[in-house]
């Protein structure tokens, strides 16, 4: 039995209308049959099939290609543990072998409860905050296994669980719809960067390091500026000047010490 | 006064909601795109060819002579498309920018997509980072709704129209014409080149495709001019980028530089190896580029500088392991995530990574004889350079490398009959195993 209203129709229709050609929209369209069928079924196949004026062979091959479409029913919650090489090595490898453990769930298999999903992931690109983990395609950063373990536990006693730079985690299908690019509003959710983002910037405030002046205007702060030049060749020159003004202090106090 | 390190890209990342419109504009940001749209577009592309950008995605080819190659008089719309596939293993430097400063990114794709007069663009991010990808959909509706996207820009006459566009779990899109495959709604497998994409990319049009760092960097050098972009970096790998530590270092993360800095001061500022262990080896610029050692530590970290010292700058993915690290173990591992991501298009990569695996595992596992490894070079050499795209290209490297610098590690392994590394030493939660 299809879960596929009149209103999904509609919705994978808008999709593939964002496109110059429909089948652009095939990759988000799954995304959104999952987000309503909690997987991609043959019924959701041939939705996209039909509306794209394609074969159902020629959007299963698609769907089979790529590795976050699931053909089996996948938990509420998708939990991933990064196995690549750097995570491994930083514990990834051990965090895995401990909420398979626990879990009592293989690779790509899902917990009784039917609340969690467990995989081992490729690398998703935050290396800076090895061992990762993934929930619903949020970041938890620096685990343990101490802190997997409770993870997991969390989101299976229903406790709201936030990401460690992001927001309060939705379950796997919300997360599913916001990738078919239906925003769920958390965007504003969570901190711009997480502390490992901003380690370099920091060192360059605390030492007065940064780019040169340039000959255009510097990005600064409009609203430290005082009295804002009416044309844009002004606001260059005071940019500057007050640039140029500020390392020389700089360049003079280093001096001093 | 000397910076070692300049934030540009990187500068907004520590302000309050960083990645709303209102930061951005409050700091200059759209600016740029005011200066773009008064300037001929011909006028941008040569601005970003004198900066000398070269890409950011890891290949380093220029930039604006990318663009340059888009034939304007062929009848097709004109499109930009940016790879936001970041997937390569230890590369991580799109991922927060696009989190913390979505709107560079936005302003660079209105300014770079008017040089090349395309009036459609698509920002292909990978599927599995919901909350970066919500940002990057908030800061297109934000720009649509103030007037920097949509029809006649800032009453310029120029319309543009950027789709967000989320990929669905494959390595191989980050190679262009796979992610184009994917973008069409296929199987993400690369294309025979030529015909190349400038000449007929997505729907058969001319497409640029570029790296997000690359295209995030486009403002700054209109804003400040292609000499400013210039006067940072070295003879021929110019400007400023992205460097990420991962691994073994005392403070991982970001830290945003002129090219050419070098790995021993970026570990310097990073607070050392962590305490009490040294250096073993590390990847420039992820998993694809070879692996150096404690010798390479004062190569300037430029693109022709890298080849030089045998590797290449790729993304300027620093991941640095230590002696408890097994090279062996690494690069297994790293072997397997090729096999699991070769798409299957081609037979030397297909069956070629999946032999490598077997190989690797024996060897790890300490089984087998000192010739295993001549066979596992000779597998290499008959896997490298035989495939459409550089996959497999990457997928040789770190065996070729960790061969070259510690094959006796790999004999070592043969010798005892298995690895000789506790693998619970190298993690960062080495200590409190050990209390427990």
């Amino acid at each position: 039995m299809t879960l596929l209203t009149d209103e999904t129709f509609g919705e994978l229709e808008a999709i593939a209308a964002r496109y110059p050609e429909p089948r652009s929209g095939l990759l988000p369209m799954l995304h959104l049959v999952q987000s309503v069928e909690g997987r991609i079924t043959p019924e959701g196949i041939e939705a996209c099939a039909e509306i794209l004026g394609i074969s159902a062979a020629e959007v299963s091959g698609v769907a089979t290609f790529y590795t976050m479409y699931k053909r089996k029913p996948v938990g509420d919650y998708l939990v991933g543990v990064c196995t690549n090489t750097l995570c491994a090595v930083m514990g990834g490898d051990a965090i895995f072998e401990r909420l398979k453990d626990h879990l009592d769930v293989g690779n790509d298999e899902t917990t009784a409860d039917g609340k969690i999903t467990l995989e081992h992931v490729e690398c998703n690109a935050a290396c800076d905050y090895a061992p990762v983990m993934m929930v619903n395609w949020e970041f938890m950063d620096n685990m343990t296994p101490t802190s997997a373990v409770r993870l997991v536990d969390d989101l299976r006693e229903g406790k709201e669980v936030t990401s460690t730079r992001g927001p309060r985690l939705c379950t796997w299908k919300e997360a599913e719809r916001v990738l078919a690019g239906f925003p769920d509003g958390r965007v504003d959710e969570g901190p711009g960067a997480g502390a490992a983002s901003l380690v370099g910037l920091n060192l360059a405030r605390q030492n007065s390091w940064s780019a040169p002046s340039g000959g255009g205007a510097e990005r600064k702060d409009k609203s430290i500026e005082s009295g804002t030049a009416e044309t844009k060749g002004g606001a260059v020159a005071q940019a500057d000047t007050s640039r140029a003004e500020t390392e020389t202090e700089q360049e003079e106090g280093k001096k001093s010490d | 006064m000397t910076s070692t390190l300049t934030p540009v890209l990187t500068d907004i990342w520590d302000a309050d909601q960083s990645w709303k419109l209102s930061t951005y504009t409050d700091r200059g940001g759209y600016a740029a795109l005011d200066k773009a749209l008064g300037m001929a577009p011909d006028a941008i592309v040569t601005a970003v060819k004198d900066s000398g950008l070269r890409g950011r995605g890891g290949a380093g080819f220029p930039t604006g002579m990318k663009w340059s190659f888009i034939p304007q008089d062929n009848p097709n719309p004109k499109y930009l498309v940016v790879n936001a596939d970041e997937s390569e293993p230890g590369t991580c430097k799109d991922i927060p920018l696009m989190m913390a400063n979505p709107h560079v990114l936005v302003e660079g794709v209105i300014i770079s997509s008017f040089a090349i007069r395309a009036n459609k663009a698509f920002i292909y991010i990978r599927g599995e980072v919901l909350h970066v990808i919500r940002r990057v959909q908030a800061a297109v509706e934000e720009a649509y709704a103030a007037g920097h996207l949509g029809k006649d820009i800032h009453g310029s006459g120029y319309d543009l129209d950027v789709v967000v566009h989320a990929g669905a779990g494959a390595y191989i899109c980050g190679e262009e014409t796979a992610l184009l495959e994917g973008l069409e709604g296929r199987r993400g497998q690369p294309r025979l080149r030529p015909p190349f994409p400038a000449v007929a990319g997505l729907y058969a049009s001319p497409t640029v495709i570029n790296n997000v760092e690359s295209i995030a960097s486009v403002p700054s050098i209109i804003e400040h001019g292609a000499e400013w972009f210039a006067s940072m970096g070295t003879e021929k790998s110019k400007g400023y980028g992205i460097f990420s530590l991962s691994g073994h270092v005392t403070r991982p993360g970001q830290y945003e530089a002129p090219l050419g800095i070098t790995l021993r001061e970026l570990i310097d500022l990073a607070g050392g190896m962590r305490e009490g262990h040294v250096l073993k080896f590390w990847t420039p610029g992820g998993s694809s580029t070879p692996l150096l050692t404690d010798e390479h530590l004062d190569v300037p970290l430029g693109f022709e500088e890298v080849v030089a010292a045998g590797s290449m700058l790729g993304t300027r993915a620093l991941q640095l392991f230590d002696e408890t690290t097994c090279v062996v173990r690494a690069v297994l591992r790293w072997t397997e995530f090729y096999k699991h991501e070769s798409c299957g298009k081609c037979t030397p990569c297909r069956e070629g990574t999946w032999w490598l695996v077997q190989m690797l595992t024996r060897l790890e596992q300490g089984v087998g004889e000192e010739s295993d490894l001549d066979l596992l070079l000779d597998q290499c050499d008959n896997i490298f350079g035989r495939s459409f795209c550089a996959l497999a290209d990457g997928a040789v490297s770190p065996i070729q490398s960790s061969i070259k610098y510690f094959r006796d590690e790999y004999l070592q392994h043969l010798a005892e009959g298995g690895c000789p590394f506790d693998p619970m030493k190298s993690t960062l939660f080495a200590d409190e195993l050990e209390m427990a």
